[in-house]
């Protein structure tokens, strides 16, 4: 029979492969991962909680600027976007990061249509990585409040 | 005043690294990314953050940065105001700081010209971002080695241009610290057989030079 802690590990390992799977997360990740210790055991959670932090400045500035109707500042939007691209791949959100690369090349062209889907997507995009990954820092709570240790998930 | 103060230390001096880049999300993973790798380290937001701290911003109250002690600028490349390099260009031609290594980090989609022109600037070396913890090691371990060879003597290559602005800088300057190199069998030796060794390993003829091969100091 399972203990509590053995089948939230298994859990934990489960999610965070699929996370990689399914394309939300790269090796970035990982190499975050690497960087959290007994003397920062909040390292990830703490970054990553800065970069979504990032997202909603970053997108609100952007959706002021495409709300210019005519008079839209596409260098603006594109700086936001590159800045946010930046940031995304600094943490490992890997889905995010490839839609700023779609989102740099509509502003480039000055796609104000594909602008604003892009803006759409990327919104929809980082609001559900954050909500993945608290998934995924409670299941890790879970596992140390049942006295267990956060496995090592190798990819 | 720039020092690379090196040989106060022991075995494995503490690097102070000047991290310059405006994404926060960026600042705190380098930051990480190098107290990890037991540097010391101060980040800086923006190019003209970073002069300011080096007391190059023009600004005559920069005496009490005397002791400041900068082993390593690490900068971003593409940032609003001062680039990454323009910072290393000013880092370049100050007489205080020029010797400091700067790296410059990046995406992807920086262009190999660009590259090259930090490159020709005097840029040590060029990460590619996102950074990893292997980059920042590598770094540490270049940066210790050309270190070494500004206070002791080797034949690397790399570090002949700095080793040459050494001599030529200070020809009498006899530094009679020994080489941390596992060949080392006495850093004080004065016996002629060590002595021939010694010299033999030289590759640099240079008359300051020569008269520290007198000093029967150890090399690789």
């Amino acid at each position: 029979m399972d203990t509590l802690v053995a089948q939230l590990q298994r859990q934990l390992r489960d999610y965070t492969i699929s996370l990689y799977h399914q394309g939300f997360l790269d090796d970035q990740f990982t190499e975050l991962k690497k960087l959290q210790d007994e003397c920062s055991p909040d390292f990830v959670a703490e970054v990553v909680s800065l970069f979504f932090e990032d997202c909603e400045k970053l997108i609100s500035n952007m959706a002021r600027a495409l709300d210019q109707t005519g008079n839209v500042d596409f260098k603006l939007v594109g700086s936001s976007v590159h800045q946010l691209k930046g940031s995304s791949s600094s943490v490992g959100a890997k889905r995010v990061k490839g839609l700023c690369i779609t989102f740099k090349e509509c502003c480039d062209s000055q796609n104000f249509g594909g602008c604003v889907r892009c803006l759409q997507q990327v919104d929809i995009e980082y609001k559900s990585l954050k909500a993945k990954l608290q998934d995924l820092f409670n299941l890790e709570q879970q596992i140390v409040q049942a006295g267990g240790r956060i496995p090592q998930v190798d990819i | 005043m720039a020092v690379r103060d090196l040989s106060s230390s022991s075995s494995s001096p503490e690097l102070h690294v000047l991290a310059v880049d405006d994404s926060f999300v960026d600042r705190k993973v380098i930051e990480r990314l190098l107290r990890i790798s037991s540097c010391k380290v101060t980040t800086v937001e923006s190019g003209t953050r970073a002069l300011q701290y080096l007391g190059l911003d023009g600004d005559k109250g920069s005496s009490g940065l005397k002791d400041l002690k900068v082993n390593l600028i690490v900068t971003d490349y593409s940032m609003p105001g001062l680039t990454g390099y323009e910072l290393l260009k000013k880092i370049k031609e100050s007489s205080a700081f020029r010797e400091i290594p700067v790296v410059i980090m990046s995406s992807e989609n920086i262009q190999p010209r660009i590259q090259h022109r930090c490159m020709t600037e005097g840029a040590e070396d060029f990460l590619l971002k996102p950074v990893k913890l292997a980059d920042v090691k590598r770094l540490k371990e270049l940066i210790m080695r050309s270190g070494q060879a500004e206070e002791g003597k080797t034949k690397n290559p790399c570090t002949k241009r700095i080793l040459q602005d050494d001599i030529d800088s200070s020809p009498s300057s006899s530094s009679s610290s020994s080489s941390s190199s596992s060949s080392s069998s006495s850093s004080s030796s004065s016996s002629s057989s060590s002595y021939h060794d010694d010299v033999s390993s030289l590759d640099d003829d240079t008359p300051s030079s020569k008269r520290m091969k007198l000093e029967s100091r150890v090399h690789d």
